[in-house]
C-alpha cells in the first residue's frame, strides 16, 4: 500500500528511525537528569547516556569519542569550526579556500569573516560538481590558514575528493574543514586514514532527531578553536550549555545503527536510485546533473527541460520532493549550485532533486516514474517552446521581443 | 530502578508527560524540515509558527519577538554578543552573581574590544540583593548594555528587573535579564517590562517540565542583533539552522502549562519550602539569601562544620538528588562565585547546598528528606567530634 505524499526528500531531512525514537523516550521520562549535575544519579546515568553516544557517533568515523563536541546541528558545527578556527589562527594568516557549491552555513559564515576583514577564495567545480586536485592546490597561499570542503553535496550528492584535499592542506599546515552532514551512513568515512582537522556531523540527516549534531576537533595534531558560545565550560569549554541528553542518545543510536546496516542498505537504496534515473532518462530532453560516479546513491538531481520546476513540484504533489536545497528553497531564485556548473537559469529552474533513503520502496519509484512521465507530457504540451522545439526552432537563435 | 527523591529542579526537571505526547508525532510521521515546501514541510512550519505564538503569549511578548535557539546559553550569548556586535562600545554592566552563559561572553566581549569594551559588576549585598547604591554608580557611567538576572539560580533570589531597567533607561542603555529560572515560578510579563526598558529576556524549556534543546530569546525588534550561526537564514536570519520541531512543540506547551499552574503551583512549593526551612532552622542551617525576595521553590543553605560535597553525597546515597552548586560549574570543587559576590566566607560557601523543589514534590517527601538530613548532620558532627 503505498502511502501519499511520497517522500523522496531525505536530504532535507530523514525520519528519525523508530528504533532511535525508543532509545530517546527514556531519556525524555525517567531518565531527565542533566548529565552536568555532578551530585546525584540522575546527573550520573545521563552523562553515561552521553559518553555512550559520543562512543557511537565517533565509530561511525572512526574517530577517537575525545575528538567529538556536541553542538546542536550542522550549522553550528559549520560555525564553530569555521569562525573558531580562522578566529584562532588569525595570527598567521587571513585567507581562507571553499567552493562555491558549499551549504549557506558555510558560505554564509565565510561572507561573514570577510567582514571582519579575512579573504575567501570561492573554486567554482566543473560541470560535473567536482572540484579538481589542482586547481585546489592553485588557490592555497602562504597566508591560507583553513579550507573547507564538503564531502557530499547536498543538492546534487556528488563526493568531493577530501582524501587528496587533505593530503594537500596538511603538508601546508592548513586546517581542512569538512561539512559530513550529507555524508554520514552514505559513504565510509575514516578519520583515522583522512587527514582532515574539522568536520561537522548532523543527526537528522541520518535517521537522527532534528536539534543535534557534533564538530569532530581533531586532538592529534591539535586543532584549536576559539569558543563561539561561552559559558559553563561544557564540552572542552568549546561549546557551553546543557546537554540535551535524549537527542544525543537519538544521534548515538542513529549513528549506531548507521555504522551496522550501510553496507546493505546503500545497496538497496543504490538499485533504487538506479531505478528511477531510468525511468526519468527515459523522458525526452531531461539532463542529470552533477557526476554520476563521484556521488552517493541516495541522490538524482534532474532537469527536465521545457518544464518549470516550481510547475512540475505542483503537478507531482503526491511526491516531496525539493527544487533546491530546504534551506534557500524560500526563494525562486534558481539554484546556486546548479548555475554554480553552468547550467543554464533555464535548466537550474526545471530541476528536481528525489533523494532516496532507508523507508523507500520500489513501488513508490515506479509511481514516481509513471506520474512524472504523466505530469511531463501534459506540461509540454501546454509549453509553446515545447512546441517550438518539437518543430526544430533552435530557441538559442531565436530574437525574444519585448512588449 | 530504584528513582531518588528529586530535589534538583533548577537543573534541570523532568518533562511532564503531556509535553511528551504532544512532542511525539515530530518524532514519528511529522517529521518534515520546516524549510521544505512540500506537506511535510509545511506541517512543521506551521507547527513552528503556532509554538512560537503560544511561547509569546506565556511571557506576554509578540510572536515576532520570539527567536527559537538550542538553549538558555545560547539565547544568553547571541544577545549579548550579537547586540554588542551592532553597538558603539562601551560599558558593560552585568550583575555579580549573573549565570556563566552570561559572565563568560560579556568577558570574552570586553577581552577581545582591545579596551574598547570595559566590564562592571553590579556588587550584591551580604542576601545576594543588588546594591542600589552601586548599580546607581554604574548607571551614571552610562552603560551601553546592563545584563541582571530576574531570578538566580544558585539562591533563587528575585531581582526587580523592572526598577533596575528603569534607572538605566534614560541613560539609553540596552537591558536584557535572563529569566531562564524565572519562567514558570514567577510571573512574566514582557509587554510590561519593555514598557520600564528591559529589551530582552532569555527563557529555556527544561526548567519547566519541557524538554531540554529549546529555548528562546524574548527580543524588542528594535534592538539590532547580529546572528551568531549563519547559514539558512532561519529565525528571520538571526539564528540559521533547521529547527529543532518537537522540543519547540514541547517548549511551547510547557509553556503554557507553567504559566497556566503558576498561581497555583507557586504557593504549593512556597509552602513545601516554608516546611523545608522550618527543619533547617531546627538543624542549625545558615540559609543563604534569605532575607532577599526569592523563588518560591529554592533553598540554599549550608551547615558551618560540614562540607557541601561530603553531605550531597551522602544524602545521594540515602535517596535524595540535591545539588551542591549550579550544575554547570559543578566540575569545579571551588565556591561558587555567586556565594563569593555576597560575601560568604569561604569555610561556610564550601558548606553549600541546594534544595531546589518542582511540582512533582510532596509534603511527605520533604519531611523524610528533613529525617534523612538530620540523621546525616548528626552523623557528620559526630565523625567532626571524634577526630577533633
Amino acid at each position: 500500500m503505498l502511502k501519499f505524499p511520497i517522500y523522496l526528500d531525505y536530504s532535507a531531512t530523514t525520519p528519525v528511525d523508530p528504533r532511535v525514537a525508543a532509545k530517546m523516550i527514556p531519556y525524555l521520562c525517567e531518565k531527565f537528569g542533566n548529565p552536568a549535575s555532578r551530585s546525584h544519579a540522575y546527573g550520573w546515568e545521563a552523562e553515561a547516556a552521553v559518553e555512550e553516544a559520543r562512543a557511537q557517533v565517533a565509530a561511525l568515523i572512526n574517530a577517537d569519542a575525545k575528538d567529538i563536541i556536541w553542538t546542536s546541528g550542522a550549522t553550528e558545527s559549520n560555525n564553530l569550526a569555521i569562525k573558531g578556527a580562522a578566529n584562532f589562527y588569525s595570527g598567521k594568516g587571513k585567507h581562507l579556500v571553499t567552493v562555491t557549491t558549499e551549504h549557506k552555513a558555510v558560505l554564509d559564515t565565510m561572507r561573514e569573516l570577510e567582514r571582519q576583514g579575512f579573504e575567501v577564495t570561492y573554486l567554482t567545480p566543473g560541470d560535473n560538481g567536482l572540484i579538481g586536485i589542482e586547481q585546489f592546490e592553485q588557490a592555497l597561499r602562504p597566508d591560507t590558514i583553513l579550507a573547507s570542503v564538503m564531502a557530499v553535496n547536498n543538492e546534487i550528492g556528488v563526493i568531493q575528493p577530501i582524501a587528496e584535499l587533505g593530503e594537500i592542506c596538511r603538508g601546508r599546515g592548513i586546517v581542512f574543514h569538512v561539512d559530513a552532514a550529507q555524508a554520514t551512513g552514505k559513504m565510509p568515512i575514516d578519520m583515522a586514514a583522512l587527514k582532515v582537522d574539522l568536520m561537522s556531523l548532523c543527526a537528522h540527516k541520518t535517521y537522527g532527531p532534528k536539534g543535534i549534531g557534533a564538530l569532530y576537533v581533531r586532538r592529534k595534531p591539535r586543532i584549536r578553536l576559539e569558543a563561539q558560545i561561552h559559558g559553563g565550560g561544557h564540552e572542552r569549554g568549546l561549546r557551553s550549555g546543557t546537554l540535551a541528553t535524549h537527542q544525543i542518545v537519538g544521534m548515538g543510536e542513529a549513528f549506531r545503527l548507521a555504522r551496522e546496516e550501510m553496507a546493505s542498505e546503500n545497496l538497496r537504496i543504490g538499485a533504487l536510485r538506479d531505478r528511477l534515473l531510468k525511468g526519468v532518462t527515459d523522458i525526452e530532453e531531461t539532463y542529470v546533473n552533477g557526476d554520476l560516479t563521484h556521488r552517493v546513491p541516495h541522490n538524482l538531481n534532474v532537469s527536465f527541460n521545457f518544464v518549470e520546476g516550481e510547475s512540475l513540484i505542483m503537478a507531482i504533489k503526491d511526491v516531496a520532493v525539493s527544487s533546491g536545497s530546504a534551506c534557500t528553497s524560500a526563494s525562486l531564485e534558481p539554484s546556486y549550485v546548479l548555475r554554480a556548473l553552468g547550467r543554464s537559469d533555464e535548466l537550474a529552474h526545471s530541476s528536481i532533486r528525489f533523494t532516496l533513503g532507508r523507508f523507500t520502496t520500489e513501488e513508490e519509484i515506479d509511481y514516481t516514474v509513471k506520474l512524472l512521465h504523466a505530469k511531463i507530457a501534459k506540461l509540454r504540451a501546454l509549453s509553446p517552446l515545447w512546441e517550438m522545439h518539437q518543430e526544430g526552432v533552435d530557441l538559442d537563435s531565436v530574437q525574444w521581443a519585448a512588449h | 530502578m530504584f528513582a531518588p527523591v528529586y530535589f534538583d529542579h533548577n537543573a534541570t526537571t523532568p518533562l511532564d508527560p503531556v509535553v511528551l505526547e504532544a512532542m511525539l508525532p515530530y518524532l514519528g510521521t511529522r517529521f518534515g524540515n520546516a524549510s521544505s515546501r512540500h506537506d511535510y514541510g509545511r506541517a512543521a512550519r506551521m507547527a513552528i509558527d503556532e509554538a512560537r505564538s503560544r511561547v509569546a503569549s506565556a511571557v506576554g511578548a509578540h510572536a515576532t519577538e520570539v527567536i527559537f535557539t538550542s538553549g538558555g546559553s545560547e539565547a544568553n550569548n547571541l544577545f549579548l554578543r550579537g547586540a554588542a556586535a551592532c553597538m558603539r562600545p562601551g560599558l558593560l554592566a552585568v550583575s555579580a552573581v549573573e549565570h556563566p552563559s552570561v559572565r563568560e561572553p560579556a568577558r570574552q566581549i570586553v577581552a577581545g574590544s582591545q579596551g574598547a569594551w570595559q566590564l562592571r559588576e553590579i556588587r550584591v549585598d551580604g542576601e545576594g540583593r543588588i546594591d542600589g547604591e552601586a548599580y546607581q554608580a554604574v548607571v551614571k557611567d552610562k552603560p551601553r548594555l546592563v545584563s541582571v538576572m530576574l531570578a538566580n539560580n544558585e539562591t533563587g533570589a528575585l531581582y526587580d528587573i523592572a526598577a533596575l531597567a528603569k534607572g538605566a533607561k534614560q541613560t539609553g542603555a540596552c537591558f536584557h535579564s535572563d529569566a531562564v529560572q524565572a519562567l514558570g515560578k514567577v510571573a512574566i510579563d514582557f509587554r510590561a517590562l519593555n514598557a520600564a526598558g528591559v529589551h530582552a529576556l532569555t527563557v529555556s524549556a527544561h526548567k519547566i517540565n519541557g524538554p531540554k534543546g529549546a529555548a528562546a530569546l524574548i527580543v524588542d525588534k528594535r534592538v539590532e542583533l547580529q546572528a551568531q550561526i549563519s547559514g539558512g537564514g532561519q529565525e528571520r536570519g538571526l539564528r540559521s539552522g533547521t529547527e529543532n520541531v518537537a522540543a519547540i512543540v514541547g517548549f511551547a506547551l510547557a509553556c503554557e502549562l507553567a504559566v497556566g499552574r503558576l498561581a497555583a503551583g507557586a504557593q504549593r512549593v512556597a509552602a513545601l519550602r516554608s516546611q523545608f526551612e522550618r527543619g533547617l532552622h531546627g538543624l542549625g542551617a545558615t540559609v543563604f539569601a534569605a532575607a532577599a525576595e526569592r523563588l518560591p521553590n529554592t533553598s540554599y543553605f549550608a551547615f558551618a562544620d560540614i562540607e557541601g560535597e561530603t553531605l550531597v553525597g551522602k544524602l545521594d546515597r540515602a535517596g535524595f538528588a540535591v545539588a551542591s552548586g549550579s550544575a554547570c560549574a559543578s566540575a569545579s570543587t571551588e565556591p561558587s562565585h555567586v556565594m563569593a559576590a555576597m560575601g560568604v566566607a569561604p569555610e561556610l560557601a564550601r558548606g553549600a547546598v541546594r534544595v531546589s523543589l518542582g511540582a512533582d514534590n510532596t509534603e511527605q517527601q520533604v519531611a523524610e528528606f528533613l529525617a534523612a538530613l538530620g540523621d546525616t548532620v548528626f552523623q557528620l558532627r559526630r565523625l567532626v567530634a571524634l577526630a577533633g
